[in-house]
């Protein structure tokens, strides 16, 4: 019998819904001090003295701090170390950060910040990807260039694929900076304790890049800096980088003054601050056989890095391996840029790369399949990858079950979709709506891929009442992953919820397994989840077979107990007790790696991935033909996680990606005037509400992977990487119009309804 | 200066007239439940109960609510720590998942559904609409506040003090 789990068990649920969980600004400690970060309102600048003394002088000012007060580097990445803690050479972007006040009350330091001026030169600013590609003002004049990374895919022989083309279609597409949007603000708290140790509480996604931050911008051993999990308002990839560097600047004021130290965001400095998810620019040439066979691929892809370099080689490498979405094409060639220019950083979003690529991709196909003469849905079952199929990248898809095709029959027959289609009115109605249904389709490399090294580890302690204690490498974001991987632990040792716990997480007791990113923490974590407990499960079999009559082999888990030969058992705890008896310690430590992937950088060949997810969703709209308001009539999606270990929680995720996804369709955009955000709150940085959303089916398909110790795949971002093309194409199937850029406003006057999509 | 609390009435020193509402709660009562996310009443993760209506308290100052009831996220469940059927019904659906907007979402359908106990799904979203939520897509918010109103119908639960019997 499976533990008694109640359905969308969380182990935080309790504390959540009834406000005592802790956050970080929620913590108490004594002698806390405030600090807050000052900005100059430069975009680019050299930046020649930063004056500190007026607000030095303030009434409960303990300190102002700059790049000189640095000990250690003032400068650090996860890929290039360029991203300052504070701005020391130049001003790069209007979030570019001086100076630090540090103050007996925040009102005090955030009075006092005014008080900092800056002393700069201004130069010229380079907004523009593509302008900055020329190279004739550079954002980072050691490297010499304004280029981050680049990445290909050469498969085949483009040319020749376009000759055997019937047509080629050819279009441009534009995708803005979005922001994240949590709704916690980055929050740190520092705190030295006796033992010469800084305890880093904050709202990030990612302890130990923000140990690896603070230690380095202290100048201090790894272990001198302990960064404490603590429940956290929401990330969605946006809780790693900038969120690292507010906990190295709070450290460094704890540090220098002794004091614990609390830097508490405002919306502003969040939104003005903090990196966003990649602005795209993206033309796109396509190829068609007569069958209606995409023959061939040409893309160039344009990505926005902002001033600094954050993930953007990682980032623009995922849409690059997925630049031709889940189709066969034998002839590829891509080109992908990232580039530095003077607007906010950008780096990662839930989604990483594929949301930009999917709304291109996505209406790409529907294009063509119109100009073929065949519906979208036909076109894509002609050109989509099946079992044993071999992607753009070489790899072929033959380690797991390719479910494109289940996960697109599944929507289409859950939203009636082919009759509905017949029913959109391609900018011809009586009414006073235009009605249309869209939907698209993609598949998602699993985990990090070539990207970095995959693994994860978990360590199970069992004490001495029986119940086990859970160290884990994946960091709860507010997902549920914790809950997630205690599931798997009790379900695989037959306990009930209550008999394992997971202990808070620390940089100094859990593995460093790596960041809780990618759509990773599920399999990775409870990879390694299962692996512990399969060992746990030998130990405890090995020292209680013979009472149990049986060989260890034999021995069953469940019920909190061990089952041996002809009704033979023990409970859980017997069990514990004989092994420490044996002198041996009830104890299991496991790491999943990743399978192996490849790649190679010059020709984009490679298996890029170890497994991948397959996911469809489509949605029904309406549109006001005076108004161009857009209605949205229902939403079904279906996605193969592999096992859903948590359903409830699954389905959450679901139905929070694709609202995220309707957000990008049609309403959220950083808006930048002249590299200074205009939208720096969520009055005018508009997230979609629950009156702009519509009721939402969810379809989990499941098909355990062999690759995955627990079964479990991912479903993070994959829910958040397609409602944007499926909008377009309801779009389309309602006005008659396409939208080639984010977010999309349709607005009369609306296309001749005779208008036939794919012409030139 | 008096409050009336979580069912408790409260003297408050005239020195802390000014001070903002939020700071209030969260700094010299420790009721941390209600959170500080936009500052200018954009989000609602600062929601709290005046006089059974939701409000914004981010931008409040003490005095203002001088003399009114104030219902906060730590005052809806018993003192037993039984969870009240609204609280229940969200973590029953799976509603909370980062649980920021969680206490300001319970507050708001708290104080809708003493009005309206057999709201449809429509009024439900009109109700939350102020309440920002990132996480949920806000369907699973909806189904537990659906699932929660047959317990508003029974009028002894009206004040949302007292729990049915189960």
């Amino acid at each position: 019998m499976p533990p008694a789990f109640p359905a969308n068990w969380r182990n935080d649920a309790h504390a959540k819904v009834t406000g005592r969980t802790k956050y970080t600004d929620d913590l108490k400690f004594p002698r806390l001090l405030h600090a807050v970060p000052v900005y100059a309102d430069e975009v680019h600048a050299r930046l020649r003295a930063v004056e500190t003394a007026a607000a030095a002088a303030a009434p409960g000012v303990v300190r102002v701090l700059t790049a000189r007060d640095v000990p250690g580097a003032n400068r650090v990445g996860q890929i290039i170390a360029d991203f300052r803690i504070f701005a020391d050479d130049k001003i790069r972007y209007h979030g570019d950060v001086v100076a630090v006040v540090v103050a007996e009350t925040r009102d005090q330091a955030i009075h006092a910040g005014r008080l900092v001026r800056v002393d700069t030169v201004p130069l010229a600013a380079v907004l523009d990807p593509e302008v900055a590609l020329r190279d004739e003002v550079l954002v980072h004049e050691e490297r010499g260039t304004n280029l981050i990374n680049t990445h290909r895919v050469r498969r085949g022989d483009p040319e020749a694929g376009f000759r055997e083309a019937a047509f080629v279609i050819e279009h441009d597409f534009r995708t803005p900076f979005i922001e994240h949007a949590y709704l916690e603000p980055e929050v740190a708290v520092a705190v030295p304790r006796p033992d010469g140790v800084f305890e880093i509480h904050g709202s990030m996604q990612h302890p130990f890049s923000t140990r690896r931050f603070v230690a380095a911008c202290l100048g201090c051993p790894l272990p001198q800096v302990e960064v404490v999990g603590t429940p956290m308002g929401g990330g969605f990839g946006g809780k790693d980088d900038t969120a690292a560097i507010v906990c190295a600047r709070t450290a460094l004021a704890a540090r220098l003054l002794g004091r614990p130290v609390k830097t508490m965001y405002q919306r502003g400095w969040s939104i003005r601050e903090s990196y966003k998810r990649h602005p795209y620019r993206v033309h796109y040439r396509m190829g068609v056989s007569a069958a209606g066979l995409i023959t061939a691929v040409e893309c160039r892809i344009v990505a926005d890095g902002g001033a600094y370099c954050s993930v953007t080689p990682w980032v623009t490498w995922r849409s690059t391996v997925q630049c031709c979405g889940p189709y066969v094409v034998p002839h590829v060639h891509c080109d992908t840029l990232g580039v530095y220019t003077n607007n906010v950083v950008t780096g990662a979003m839930r989604g990483f790369g594929s949301p930009q690529m999917n709304f291109v991709v996505e209406q790409m196909v529907e294009i063509a399949a119109a100009r073929a003469g065949l519906s979208g849905i036909e076109f894509r079952r002609r050109n989509m990858v099946r079992q044993g199929s071999v992607t753009i990248t070489g790899q072929r898809l033959d380690n797991h079950t390719v479910s494109m095709g289940e996960v697109l029959e599944a929507v289409l027959k859950e939203i009636d979709y082919e009759r509905k289609l017949s029913r959109c009115s391609h900018g011809h109605s009586d009414a006073a709506e235009f009605y249309g249904i869209g939907l698209a389709m993609s598949y998602r490399g699993v985990s990090l891929g070539a990207e970095g090294v995959d693994l994860c580890a978990a360590i199970l302690n069992v004490q001495a009442d029986g119940t086990v204690v859970l160290d884990l490498g994946v960091h709860e974001n507010g997902q549920g992953a914790e809950s997630a991987m205690v599931i798997l632990c009790a379900g695989e040792l037959g306990l009930e919820p209550d008999q394992v716990r997971c202990q808070r997480a620390s940089t100094s007791t859990i593995p460093d397994s790596g960041t809780t990113v990618a759509s990773r923490g599920t399999i990775m974590g409870g990879g390694a989840v299962v692996l512990a407990a399969r060992e746990l499960k030998r130990k405890l079999a090995a020292a209680v077979a013979e009472t149990l009559r049986c060989a260890p082999a034999e021995v069953r888990f469940g019920d909190g107990r061990l089952h041996g030969a002809a009704g033979a058992s023990l409970s859980f705890l017997e069990a514990v007790q004989a092994v420490w008896r044996q002198r041996e310690r009830p104890h299991a430590c496991a790491v999943f790696r990743a399978p192996s992937v490849s790649w190679d950088e010059e020709t984009g060949q490679g298996d890029a991935y170890f497994t991948w997810v397959y996911g469809c969703q489509a949605v029904e709209l309406a549109v006001h033909k005076q108004t161009g308001k857009v209605r949205l009539l229902g939403a079904v999606a279906a996605h193969d996680v592999g096992r859903a270990i948590n359903p409830g929680m699954v389905a959450g995720q679901f139905y929070g990606g694709m609202v995220m996804g309707l957000g990008y369709a049609l309403h959220e955009e950083v808006k930048l005037k002249d590299g200074r955000i205009t939208n720096t709150n969520l009055n005018t940085y508009r997230l979609p509400r629950a009156t702009d959303v519509p009721e939402m089916t969810a379809l989990i398909i499941e098909n355990p992977d062999p690759a995955s110790p627990s079964g479990a795949k991912s479903i993070g971002e994959p829910t958040n990487e397609i409602m944007a093309p499926a909008v377009a194409n309801a779009l389309f199937h309602a006005t008659g119009r396409r939208h080639f850029s984010l977010p999309m406003r349709p607005a009369p006057p609306w296309p001749e309804p005779a208008s036939t999509e794919g012409a030139p | 200066m008096k409050l009336h609390l979580n069912g408790r009435e409260l003297t408050v020193d005239e020195a802390l007239a000014e001070k903002r509402l939020i700071e209030y709660l969260r700094e010299e009562l420790d009721l941390t439940g209600a959170k500080n996310a936009c500052d200018i009443g954009a989000c609602g993760a600062c929601t709290i109960l005046i006089d059974d209506e939701p409000l914004k308290i981010c931008l409040k100052r003490v005095k203002d609510v001088a003399g009114h009831r104030l219902l906060t996220i730590e005052g809806l469940a018993e003192p037993d720590g039984t969870l009240h059927p609204l609280q229940q019904a969200f973590v029953d659906a799976g509603a909370i998942q980062c649980g920021f907007c969680t206490p300001g979402m319970v507050l708001t359908a708290h104080a809708f559904l003493r009005k309206n106990p057999t709201p449809t799904r429509e009024q439900i979203r009109t109700a939350i609409g102020h309440n920002l939520c990132r996480c949920t897509g806000y369907q699973q918010i909806i189904d537990a506040i659906a699932a929660a109103a047959v317990a508003y119908r029974d009028r002894e639960t009206a004040n949302g003090l007292v729990s049915p019997p189960s």
